[in-house]
């Protein structure tokens, strides 16, 4: 399989500011990938470099075969991009918008075009101006799917979505991807990363930390568990996989891989169990735990970071 | 940034009073002042200072002799253009008066400050959204226009105080000074209202500003027209219709009417209760003029850049063309027979005949009313050239330039409006300006390519502020709004030309110097070859540039 994205040792600086220190990313072409980081970890710089809109300070970047900076015009013909915060032009309208945006790339399919306004409960008539930041998310992202692009740049694009419309812009991913559109999808939202994405890569402080299948990265995906218990089940760290132990009165809480999440609950079961909260870690507790986030940064008390 | 300094005072916000509609308008103040710390103090001290030390002190060196004077003040009331300019002089015996004289421009410059203030704090904030975080703080309806109002008033009350203590201090009397400034102030506080009663109907700032200032060059071009209708006899109506005309007639160190102040307070009153109530009637981010359902599907001429850049800059080309067009429709009315209307006096008849006589007279009409022209011509084009600058900082730039859009194809989108717009602007004003003058004297054919001459000879003037406009977007673009601030130093180099007394080198900066006055004076091509190619040559520095930086 060729890729589509294939960046090496990739550095952009800003003045002093390192926003990227030696990226790499690997794309595959057909495969939706997810491009994971915390707030200012470099997404967006990377999405904007191999974009063409930014100039690398040094490093390789090759999207579709070609540069993104020199051949960034003819890039652009196979690309549609959704912005996390879409700022669009006040006086056109919804559906005006959409047209423009998709004959600047390389044209719409017209009934595909019909259809996702129709999915995403558009009105296209109504002037941007009158949208609300979701409206305009959908503009960009109707766009974007009913054009004819081979690469799909979606950064953050559910982050004005409603959980309704978000479950219909992972149809619409899915579908890209049935017709052989390759989607790189940054985002910080862990599960819709999981819903969709064959493969991802993590950043943080414009590296990268890991990359890989979901498969591979099996251990990220721990699920913190908060039980109250009405007997004891003894010491649960003879269960492979149970990690972060802590009792307090008759509340446990601790964190499980998902292959031993059937045994634990099992156990806790057998003790009795009043109540139990079982949710997926944010990624931020993920990097905390894993890649050690406070490396080289002031030590940072672990509530802080949660918020 | 500025949030956080307003987050302080919000704390001790007043309690146990009642909440009015103007609660929080202190606190709004004073982050308004606090946001215009450097270009409040900036417009304040431009619009003052000079009038002291260079406008009096340099006509006093000039004009030192009581006959000089009188010379000067009868050469002013028996032209045309300079009435019309900056209207009627007053005082035959004071080389002071005759300094302020040429000040007059000063009424309208103040205007475009306040406007522009107001809108600021307003609109501006309405359109952003940020307004609409800050109306759900503890604030009353009214204490955001109330706020912007109150820091364009003290600027401006601020600009006349400093302006007549700069006036006293080059040795003229108190009282006049103070007359001086206080009509200056008073100008500027009455367009500030203007402002907010604009602010009022439109949702979008920009034609908020379209708006207040099409109402600045209609009161500037009533009085225009007024002053020189009456020549220097009684004010004519039409000067009364206009608040620089007031300001004129306050008559500073020529009688000091200061009744007349009582105009500008009645008309800020009326208009700032009239924004008060439409304020009242609408809902926060509303304007008056309803926004209507647009096209569910975009047409095919919105293909691509040059599509889109038709779309949003081709509101603001015909606005420009209409009201420079009816500019041109003015002057061209009021040239033919200038020269006669002027009086039998034998001094005045003497200052005609060595200005060229009546044909003359006309023909130095034409040049200054298209030289202004050419400079609101350059005001069009800059703007036209900035909207690339706020396409990129809204990441609109981003977004078109992610499409299969060339950099400097999406530039020259927006460029030719500013390169291609002035040539219509200013021969859709050339044209018109020619026929009604032509029709008034029975010779079209004779006085429109003179009339059109005089106002596309302006062109490579309006292109060398386009090509600076676009270098500092290229090279700067954080600071690409600068290029109003050499807008700015053009239009003083203008005005200050006409100050004897002014170095040369200082005046050979205006391009406006340099280019061939038609119709009175042959065509030249030298300079014109030299101004364009100055201008290609920016251009194309700015766009290279451009091309090799990063987006924002």
């Amino acid at each position: 399989m060729s890729s589509a994205i294939v960046v090496r040792e990739l550095h952009k600086h800003f003045g002093q500011v390192r926003a990227l220190d030696g990226l790499d990313l690997d794309v595959a072409e057909g495969e939706v990938h997810g491009f994971l980081g915390p707030n200012g970890a470099g997404k967006s710089t990377t999405i904007r470099i191999l974009l063409g809109i930014l100039v690398r300070t040094s490093g390789d970047a090759e999207v579709l075969g070609r540069d993104p900076w020199a051949d960034a015009v003819a890039l652009h013909r196979d690309i549609a991009y959704v912005p996390g915060d879409v700022t669009l032009w006040p006086s056109l309208s919804g559906g005006e918008t959409i047209d423009l945006l998709a004959r600047m790339r390389g044209g719409l399919d017209v009934t595909r075009r019909a259809e996702l306004i129709e999915r995403f409960e558009l009105d296209p008539r109504k002037k941007v101006r009158t949208y609300s930041k979701g409206n305009r998310q959908k503009v960009a992202l109707v766009s974007a799917f009913s054009s004819d692009s081979r690469l799909l740049l979606l950064d953050e694009p559910t982050s004005g979505l409603d959980p309704l419309m978000e479950q219909v812009f992972r149809e619409c991913a899915r579908e890209a991807a049935g017709r052989g559109v390759t989607v790189l999808l940054s985002s910080h939202i862990l599960s819709e990363v999981e819903a969709l994405c064959d493969r991802v890569t993590i950043i943080r402080a414009g590296k990268t930390v890991e990359s890989g299948s979901l498969a591979q990265m099996r251990h990220l995906s721990r699920t913190s568990i908060r039980a109250e218990l009405i007997g004891d089940p003894g010491d649960l760290s003879r269960i492979a996989g149970v990690e972060d132990i802590s009792v307090e009165n008759h509340t446990l809480r601790c964190q499980v891989d998902s292959d031993h999440l059937g045994e634990l609950i099992r156990v806790l079961g057998d003790a009795g169990v009043r109540s139990l909260v079982s949710q997926p870690p944010t990624l931020e507790e993920l990097f905390l735990r894993h890649y050690s986030l406070t490396q080289g940064l002031r030590p940072r008390d672990p509530q802080v970071v949660r918020r | 940034m500025t949030t956080a300094t307003f987050a302080g005072p919000v704390g001790r916000a007043e309690t146990g009073r009642g909440a009015s509609e103007f609660t929080g308008t202190w606190r709004l103040l004073r982050l308004y002042l606090r946001r215009d710390r450097i270009v409040l103090p900036l417009w304040v001290i431009l619009l003052s200072l000079p009038l002291g030390s260079v406008y009096v002190k340099a006509t006093q060196k000039v004009y030192d002799t009581p006959e000089q004077i009188r010379s000067f003040v009868h050469s002013v009331n028996a032209s045309p253009a300079q009435l019309a300019m900056y209207g009627p002089a007053y005082n035959e015996t004071s080389g002071a008066a005759a300094g302020l004289w040429k000040a007059g421009m000063f009424f309208t410059i103040i205007g475009i400050a306040t406007i522009l203030t107001v809108i600021r704090h307003t609109r501006a904030e309405e359109e952003t959204g940020r307004e609409e975080l800050l109306a759900s703080t503890r604030l009353g309806r009214l204490a955001n226009l109330t706020a912007a109002m109150l820091v364009a008033c003290i600027g401006a009350l601020a600009t006349g105080l400093l302006g007549a203590l700069s006036i006293e201090g080059a040795g003229v009397d108190g009282p006049g000074a103070l007359a001086f400034g206080l009509a200056m102030a008073g100008s500027g506080i009455v367009f500030a209202a203007v402002a907010a009663v604009a602010a009022q109907l439109s949702a979008s700032a920009r034609t908020t500003r379209g708006i207040a200032f099409v109402v600045l060059a209609v009161t500037y071009m009533l009085r225009a027209i007024g002053d020189v209708r009456a020549v220097n006899g009684p004010a004519d109506p039409l000067s009364w219709l206009s608040p620089q005309g007031w300001s004129i007639q306050v008559r500073a160190l020529s009688g000091d009417h200061w009744w007349v102040l009582l105009l500008h307070v009645a008309a800020t009153i009326v208009l700032t209760a009239a924004a008060y109530a439409l304020l009242r009637r609408r809902d926060v981010g509303a304007g008056l003029i309803a926004e209507r359902p647009g096209a569910p599907a975009a047409s095919e001429s919105l293909a691509g850049p040059f599509g889109l850049a038709w779309r949003l800059q081709r509101g603001t080309l015909v606005a420009w063309t209409v009201g420079l067009g009816l500019y041109g429709l003015v002057i061209g009315s009021i040239i033919h027979g200038v020269g006669n209307e002027i009086g039998n006096s034998k001094s005045v008849q003497d200052i005609v005949t060595r200005m060229g006589g009546a044909a003359g007279l006309e023909d130095a009409f034409v040049t200054t009313g298209y030289q202004m022209l050419g400079l609101a011509a350059a005001a069009y084009s800059i703007s036209a050239v900035l909207r690339l600058n706020s396409e990129e900082s809204a990441d609109r730039a981003e977004i078109v330039l992610t499409g299969a859009v060339g950099r400097i194809r999406w530039a020259v989108s927006h460029l030719l409006f500013a390169l291609l717009g002035p040539i219509v602007v200013l021969g859709v004003s050339g044209l018109l300006g020619g026929l009604a003058y032509g029709v008034a004297s029975h010779d079209v054919s004779g006085k429109l390519p003179r009339v059109l001459g005089a106002a596309l000879v302006q062109l490579p003037a309006v292109w060398l502020f386009a090509g600076a406009a676009v270098l500092l977007f290229g090279l700067l673009p954080r600071w690409a709004s600068l290029a109003w601030g050499v807008f700015t130093a053009g239009m003083a180099l203008y005005l200050l030309g006409s100050i004897a007394g002014m170095p040369q080198w200082v005046l050979d900066i205006d391009p406006y110097s340099h280019l061939p006055k038609l119709p009175s004076a042959p065509f030249a091509a030298t300079p014109v070859v030299v101004l364009v190619v100055i201008a290609a040559v920016t251009l194309g520095i700015g766009l290279g540039a451009f091309r090799r930086r990063d987006l924002r």
